[in-house]
């Protein structure tokens, strides 16, 4: 036996084993844990607490007790999310957690569970104007099919991952996969996944995306001829003509509107592609992760000789992508050809502001799932009561405290940003399905008359007795609070 | 702060849930109401001092096992002991590589001593002793990984087999490994026999110097672990077919020798999707099936109908998780 450890070691005294449990590591039995030097019951339950000022850094419950001042008033700055709450099965049974609290003169209750959800999945909004593969096709992780490519949106593209068809329909390899990689996106890990006939990226909820092993810096600002749009003031005068390449539309200075109205002189100029209206083209290359999204990295291969007509010597020339990471200055000689100069001081400013425009790209990742009628089960005896109450927004639904979009129509489908959520918040089951927090909060009244699990609401001072399986989190600052009561007692 | 040890039916009615320290076990006996409501009892009787019992001699039995040397006290202890001492000679091996399948032994059979069960099994962490009388059988279900969800075969084992052990080892389990095997099941008499034998079998599955493994003493990660500064594999980079191979055939060549010299029945052996099976013979007591591939053995079951299976629930249930719906 060693008789000396690094410091930060402890030995837990759990169990007879009195395992020595390293800084970071758990014990034998992986219940208890070394967090930080402090021996700790791991996979708590979590509670979400109202922060007094932003940024408050995580608080572990115990050390609060020393600020406790003894009132039950503290406690009802609390939430108890379902985040480690566990469901009860089978389903008739009330809910694990029925708390209620009283905030602001208002009884309020939060029925609490994990919901499983086989139909779930993410959407995915990956930043980027590089080409990731063609909508429709399959999006795979570990080589097994875990979602597709859907429409692409403004400066970013789309990638739907997971739902009920990969998770239970597909393969049974590809159903672990997909809820592998929906757990781990769900909960922000990175995830490399592959397009068909397309790129490869890594993606981590609230990141920049890696697209072909490239870090996406900024989305674009605009598309080429909006770009054209916003700077040409800026470039009359310094510069001829300027280029903005786009895989979407390109923009071309002399011939646009917005040059026009300026009065910028006609350049000869001629451009690849198909032209939709003046100084705008489709086309103008294929799709890539080239310049501006188009697969050229040379962006004189766009143009066609200059029109000797129209052109000049020495005539000034910008190409420059729609996020101004790529660009490239040129005058043309006296067979007005292109020759490529160092980028102008003058110029220099106006691809900057380009850059300076364009937003930071992300990944963002909404789950999206449907409380079945099993899950509202342990709400309300008469399961669609619930779904009626949430649409009547009497219910307010949250999960792991993060307020929750709830869909139209039928059934309670809803989505949630995932990074508004606290960590690992999300679990799987074999079947495989995930797991979520959800949450539902209402005024105890309404409560009682949708059929609620009366008889089992239990005060929230009696839920934060059992502090040894419990954490407490400060609340996401952009987070409206989950308890706070809504104005009157019908839809506003 | 001792936490007393936990004894509870599962939410199922049918199933009961041991826990003491890093001691889990999930039991189920099949026979008359009577005899299983005695047999249970018996179990948890039994249960509740068997901790106890180990951590008394921890200290010897994280000790490697030495022929003729003193034994150990305690009966789970000597079942134990008796598991590892046929590969002492040979390799590094403590009584403690088969301390889940003697716990499962054990409590097995206090249940058979006490009550006339058609069936029972005790499944401590995926190393499973099972009884079974007359013409019953059980189908074991075999899921890839223990942190992923589905299942990737099954197994029948009835009672004219000879199979009344089995136990699983591998370097992403809850013990550490030697070796690179993500799993090496393992059929056997019973099942302190099956899990010794697993463990020796999974160290042997090895790449030895290989680049692309990361390994560290085994003391870095949990400072009084029985198997001190020996250094245990951490992470295994994806390998070319070849180096798949020759490390299955590294593991064969010794569940081979074991098989000749009666320890086990057979072993599968699998690494990065590949499996390998000790034997080949059609004759095979229990055969493993070969459909996909099978890493570790987590659960027992009466009807293998799909991934929603009931033992995987308890699995779930002892993360602190949750019931699965169907």
């Amino acid at each position: 036996m060693p008789d000396v450890f690094p410091p930060d070691t402890v030995r837990c005294d759990a169990c007879p084993v009195l395992c020595y449990i390293k800084r970071g590591h758990a014990g034998a039995c992986d219940r208890y844990a070394n967090l930080e030097g402090q021996l700790v019951r791991v996979d708590p339950h979590i509670l979400l607490d109202r922060a007094k000022s932003q940024g408050t850094p995580l608080v572990p419950f115990l050390e609060r007790e020393g600020d406790w001042d003894g009132k039950i008033m503290k406690g009802q700055e609390t939430f108890v999310t379902a985040i480690g709450a566990g469901t009860t099965y089978p389903d008739y049974k009330p809910a694990p957690f029925i708390v209620s609290s009283e905030v602001e003169g208002v009884d309020m209750v939060t029925v609490v569970t994990e919901g499983i959800f086989s139909y779930c999945g993410v959407k995915l909004k990956i930043d980027t104007d590089r080409h990731l593969g063609p909508e429709r096709n399959l999006v795979r992780a570990q080589g097994e099919p875990v979602g597709h490519v859907t429409t692409a949106e403004y400066g970013s593209q789309m990638l739907s991952l997971g739902g009920v068809h990969h998770l239970t329909g597909g393969s049974k390899s590809e159903g672990r996969v997909t809820c592998e990689t929906l757990l781990d996106r769900c909960n922000g890990k990175e995830v490399e996944l592959t397009i068909d006939e397309g790129a490869s990226v890594r993606v981590a909820a609230g990141k920049p995306p890696v697209v072909n092993g490239q870090r996406e810096e900024r989305m674009r600002v605009g598309c080429g001829s909006a770009t054209i749009g916003m700077f040409a003031k800026q470039w009359f005068g310094k510069v001829d003509d300027v280029v903005v390449v786009d895989d979407h539309i390109t923009g071309v200075l002399s011939e646009h509107q917005a040059g026009k109205l300026l009065g910028v002189r006609e350049t000869g100029i001629a451009i690849q592609g198909r032209r939709s209206t003046p100084g705008r083209y489709f086309q103008v290359a294929e799709p890539g992760t080239g310049w501006g999204g188009t697969n050229i990295s040379d962006p004189l291969t766009i143009l066609k000789p200059f029109k000797t007509k129209f052109a000049w010597p020495h005539l000034r020339l910008l190409m420059v992508s729609t996020t101004g990471e790529q660009f490239a200055y040129y005058e043309l000689d006296e067979a007005l050809r292109p020759v490529e100069k160092e980028l102008p001081e003058a110029l220099k400013e106006s691809v900057g502001r380009i850059r300076e425009n364009c937003e930071p790209a992300l990944t963002t990742v909404l789950f999206m799932g449907g409380a079945g009628g099993s899950l509202r089960a342990g709400v309300t005896e008469n399961p669609v009561k619930l779904t009626d109450s949430v649409k009547r927004r009497l219910t307010r639904v949250t999960c792991g405290g993060a307020p929750a979009y709830i869909w139209p129509g039928g059934g309670i489908t809803f989505m949630v940003d995932v990074t508004r959520m606290p960590e690992n918040a999300f679990g799987y089951v074999p079947t495989p399905a995930l797991v979520a927090p959800i949450e539902f909060t209402l005024k105890k009244h309404d409560y009682a008359v949708l059929g609620g699990h009366v008889d089992y609401v239990r005060p929230l001072a009696d839920v934060l007795k059992e502090k040894e399986r419990q954490r407490q989190l400060v609340s996401h600052a952009q987070n409206p609070w989950p308890l706070k009561p809504r104005a009157g007692s019908s839809g506003s | 702060m001792r936490e007393p040890a936990l004894i509870r039916m599962l939410p199922d009615g049918r199933r009961v849930h041991l826990h003491d320290g890093p001691i889990d076990l999930i039991i189920e006996a099949n026979g008359a109401p009577r005899a299983v409501s005695v047999a249970y009892e018996a179990a948890a009787r039994r249960f509740v001092s068997i901790l106890d019992e180990l951590c008394g001699e921890l200290p010897f039995l994280r000790r490697p096992a030495e022929k003729n040397s003193k034994r150990p006290r305690g009966a789970v202890a000597q079942r134990m002991f008796a598991a590892v001492e046929p590969y002492c000679m040979d390799s590094f091996i403590t009584p403690m590589a088969a301390v889940a399948g003697s716990v499962a032994e054990a409590i097995l059979e206090s249940m058979t001593v006490a009550a006339t069960l058609e069936r029972a099994y005790v499944n401590d962490g995926g190393d499973i002793a099972i009884h079974l009388a007359d013409s019953y059988r059980y189908k074991i279900g075999m899921v890839e990984r223990p942190d992923t969800p589905s299942l990737f075969g099954s197994l029948e084992i009835s009672a004219a087999d000879p199979v009344r052990g089995i136990a699983t080892s591998g370097w992403r389990g809850r013990s550490f490994s030697l070796g690179i095997a993500d799993a090496v099941t393992v059929l056997a008499d019973c099942a302190s026999a099956a899990d010794a034998a697993a463990t020796v079998i999974g160290n042997a599955v090895n790449l030895p110097d290989h680049p692309g493994i990361s390994r560290i003493p085994a003391r870095e990660i949990s400072p009084d672990s029985d198997l001190g500064d020996l250094l245990v594999t951490r992470g295994v980079e994806p390998l070319s077919q070849f180096e798949i191979d020759a490390a299955l055939e590294n593991g064969l060549c010794v569940a081979t020798r074991l098989r000749e010299k009666g320890l086990i029945h057979s072993a599968a052996l699998c690494l990065q999707k590949c499996v390998r099976i000790s034997h080949a013979s059609a004759k095979a007591p229990a055969g493993f099936c070969r459909d996909g591939f099978l890493k570790c053995v987590v659960c027992t079951l009466d009807d293998l109908t799909g991934p929603a299976a009931p033992n995987i629930h308890a699995q779930i249930e002892l993360t602190g998780r949750t019931n699965p719906h169907a």
